[in-house]
């Protein structure tokens, strides 16, 4: 496979990621630390949902057939509870540290809940992309025929655009995420978990990559909207960002307009 | 530029010749030459804010807690230097970590402590400080300790001279290529009773060097150790890189190039040099250094020396006998900086040239201003940066007319650089190829390094850097390797996302 083939679906997955981390992120040093507690935190719940799919296979003896896929999609399942469960984690120490912070900082301002919430999800969005995405990235540098046993030929473009949709959910589920936890809305929790288990759910149907794929960025824009909203936006601000007019904005970057 | 400025700062007492060649030296490298007085060095000191006391009282106590091997250099001689005015500055500063002489023979661990200063400040501003100057100066960490696991990575994956078994070092004697699995982790153990005998014989050896001040002795040692690596190693990294990707050079323009190479380095490291240069030549070194590591370490023996070691740097710092401890010490008491050739310096250094505020005085939370933070004023995502990072001086403090010097830097040991950078290798070496075991290792690294920060902000005493780090490395590398790496595989295999 090609070098195109590699950059390209190396910018397609992680290319609006980066871009992300470059234009919010990597100014402020707090921001960056933040970061990489999320995708340690997303690294850690990752360990544990292999250590019960690892035990469940042992008390299965590892034998061969239908019983290995249930056991599969009971580990992917399981997974994702395990990952928001430590995304909520992630929040209580997050607002154990936010407190730390203005008590002993009381004239800086801390960060605010909502830019955590924001970095967290793209911290947990960037570690489960790039775990998921790396290793066929670098085959995909190596010789072979993509599909030449009669699957698809668009394995890594699949894969790629599945990436970005992962990630892409990662920060808009972690901004729900925390505001459900700060109003306490657990509906909110609640959904953020079942959409979670839907979308790895839709990859179960695996070679029928339009339902698939579809569907999960259906999904994604609708959480954007969601979280649009959820951090304070509206129709009207999008409005006047979109026409640069909004003043606020102009006047902290000191544009005249 | 600071580190390019050639007098020895005043604060330093009259000392025999070498030392004072020495330190004359080793004043260029560091960009915070002036500011060590108290040197930092090692462990992760903090550098301890007293608690709110007057001018005089503070610089005391600070003087007499100096000997007791927790003071930290910047604020020592900002205390000194700004007590005309009064309040103590706030002093930035970091870590001074660990010298290390990374010779392959010699091995050396000097100074295994990551140092941080905090400034003194009066009640409550100190922890502030800390926070705010640890986010900055953790980032100040991260980007090399980065930069040179990323080489060393990037070697590894596509040169596949380091990942061959060529032989073995003669501290490890004792072969892998055994048929048992017991003989195979025996032979590894013995291997590491060898390798860190030796290196607490040469710590020893060291220390007792530097307190009968046999400094011309240890300058040599350290010349000979960056000469071999910048020459001998440059040359066989560059001959296996060139083989690699089957590129022709002629042995003049080889000569020309090795020759250039070391010699600047050799310059940089041990003389004057602009910054970015000493830096990235450190880099560079740590992971020529680590390579060899890679290369002449068999596996087991490679891992069960990594927790060895981090093991031995605990003890090391942390016991009053600990021979990095009485380095430190000795150091202290002698107001000296240690080794500084094989230390990693950031420096932002700020000179002021004119009267100049105490922020500090203001009572208020009052960063120093740095010109290089001065770009973070135009950030244009959502949030101001120019008050967060920044705030400009208030006019009128009737103070100091002194020339204060701002040296918000941050010192790591090259030995810290060189075994993470071991450990991250060797997980990309041996993992069969896989991309998520070094990801992992390399995350728990840098948390391991936030933590060791964090709990010097909490602790306050001196703390050994590599511990932390090297555990979380080992434990995220044989868990990702044994039990994360089969679950993605599949899940890979199956194309399901989680």
């Amino acid at each position: 496979m090609t070098a195109a083939v590699f950059f390209g679906c190396a910018f397609i997955a992680f290319g609006p990621a980066l871009a992300l981390y470059i234009f919010t992120i990597a100014t402020e040093p707090l921001r960056v630390i933040f970061l990489i507690i999320g995708a340690f935190f997303w690294l850690v719940s990752l360990l544990f949902s292999s250590l019960f799919w690892f035990m469940a296979r042992t008390i299965t003896d590892n034998k061969d057939g239908p019983i290995q896929k249930y056991l599969l999609i009971l580990g992917v399942l399981v997974s994702v509870l395990i990952q928001e469960m430590f995304r909520f984690v992630y929040y209580k120490l997050l607002k154990k540290a936010s407190e730390g912070l203005k008590t002993i900082n009381p004239d800086e301002t801390a960060p605010s809940m909502r830019l955590l919430a924001y970095v967290s999800g793209l911290g947990f969005g960037i570690m489960s992309g790039v775990f998921a995405f790396v290793n066929t990235l670098s085959d995909s540098l190596g010789p072979g025929t993509v599909g030449i046993h009669g699957d698809s030929p668009q394995f890594f473009l699949n894969s790629a655009f599945m990436t970005l949709v992962i990630i892409l959910l990662h920060v808009f589920w972690g901004i729900i995420f925390f505001d459900g936890c700060e109003k306490k809305k657990w509906s909110a929790l609640l959904v953020v978990l079942l959409t979670h288990l839907l979308v790895s759910a839709l990859t179960f149907i695996s070679p029928h990559y339009g339902i698939n794929l579809v569907s999960t960025y259906l999904i994604m824009v609708l959480m954007g909207i969601w979280a649009f909203f959820v951090a304070g936006g509206s129709c009207r601000s999008l409005k006047l960002c979109l026409l640069c007019q909004d003043k606020d904005f102009l006047l902290f970057n000191q544009r005249s307009r | 530029m600071e580190n390019l400025r050639g007098s020895p700062p005043e604060q330093l007492q009259s000392h025999p010749n070498g030392a004072s060649r020495g330190r004359a030296m080793l004043t260029f490298m560091a960009s915070d030459s002036e500011e060590e007085v108290c040197d930092e060095r090692t462990s992760l000191m903090s550098a301890e804010s007293p608690p709110p006391r007057c001018c005089e009282e503070a610089r005391q106590g600070l003087e007499d807690r100096e000997s007791a091997a927790q003071w930290f250099q910047n604020t020592c001689a900002r205390h000194r230097r700004a007590h005309h005015g009064g309040v103590p500055w706030p002093s930035p500063s970091g870590f001074p970590q660990r010298s290390q002489d990374s010779e392959e023979d010699l091995d050396e661990d000097a100074d295994r402590y990551m140092c941080s200063g905090v400034p003194g400040q009066p009640s409550g501003l100190e922890e502030e400080l800390t926070l705010k100057y640890g986010a900055k100066h953790v980032i100040m960490l991260f980007v090399p300790v980065t930069l040179c696991m990323v080489v060393v990575v990037a070697t590894i994956k596509s040169v596949r001279f380091y990942t061959e078994k060529n032989g073995q070092l003669i501290y490890t004697p004792f072969t892998e290529d055994t048929p048992s699995v017991g003989q195979r982790l025996l032979n590894s153990v013995l291997n590491t009773l060898i390798m860190i005998s030796v290196i607490v014989a040469m710590t020893i050896f060291l220390v007792v060097l530097y307190k009968y001040r046999c400094y011309k002795f240890i300058h040599g040692w350290l010349i000979m150790s960056s000469l071999m690596l910048l020459f001998l190693f440059t040359y066989i990294y560059l001959g296996e890189v060139l083989k690699t990707y089957n590129v022709a050079m002629d042995y003049p323009t080889l000569f020309l190039t090795v020759w250039n190479f070391g010699a600047v380095g050799m310059v940089c490291i041990h003389w004057k040099g602009p910054l970015v240069l000493q830096q990235a030549y450190l880099i560079m070194i740590s992971a020529l250094m680590a390579l060899v590591f890679i290369k002449y370490l068999p596996e087991w023996s490679a891992w069960v020396i990594l927790g060895a070691i981090s093991v031995y740097d605990l003890v090391a710092v942390l016991c009053p006998k600990g021979p990095l401890r009485m380095l430190v010490e000795t150091a202290q008491e002698r107001n000296e900086p240690i080794f500084p050739a094989l230390i990693y310096s950031s420096a932002m250094v700020w000179t002021v040239g004119m009267a100049k505020l105490d922020p500090s005085s203001q009572g208020a939370l009052q960063l120093p201003y740095d010109p290089e933070m001065e770009e973070d004023s135009y950030d244009s995502f959502g949030e101001p940066s120019y008050p967060e990072v920044f705030e400009p001086p208030l006019p009128g403090y009737p103070g100091d007319e002194l020339e204060e010097e701002e040296e918000r830097g941050v010192k790591l040991g090259l030995g810290d650089f060189i075994f993470y950078s071991v450990l991250v290798g060797k997980a990309a070496a041996t993992g069969s190829g896989d991309w998520n075991t070094t990801l992992a290792c390399f995350v728990a690294i840098l948390i391991g390094l936030c933590l060791t920060l964090l709990l010097l902000a909490v602790f306050k005493k001196a703390l050994p850097a590599l511990p932390i780090s090297i555990t979380f490395g080992l434990i995220f590398y044989f868990s990702t390797d044994n039990l994360v790496r089969p679950f993605m595989d599949t899940l890979a295999s199956h194309q399901l996302y989680i």
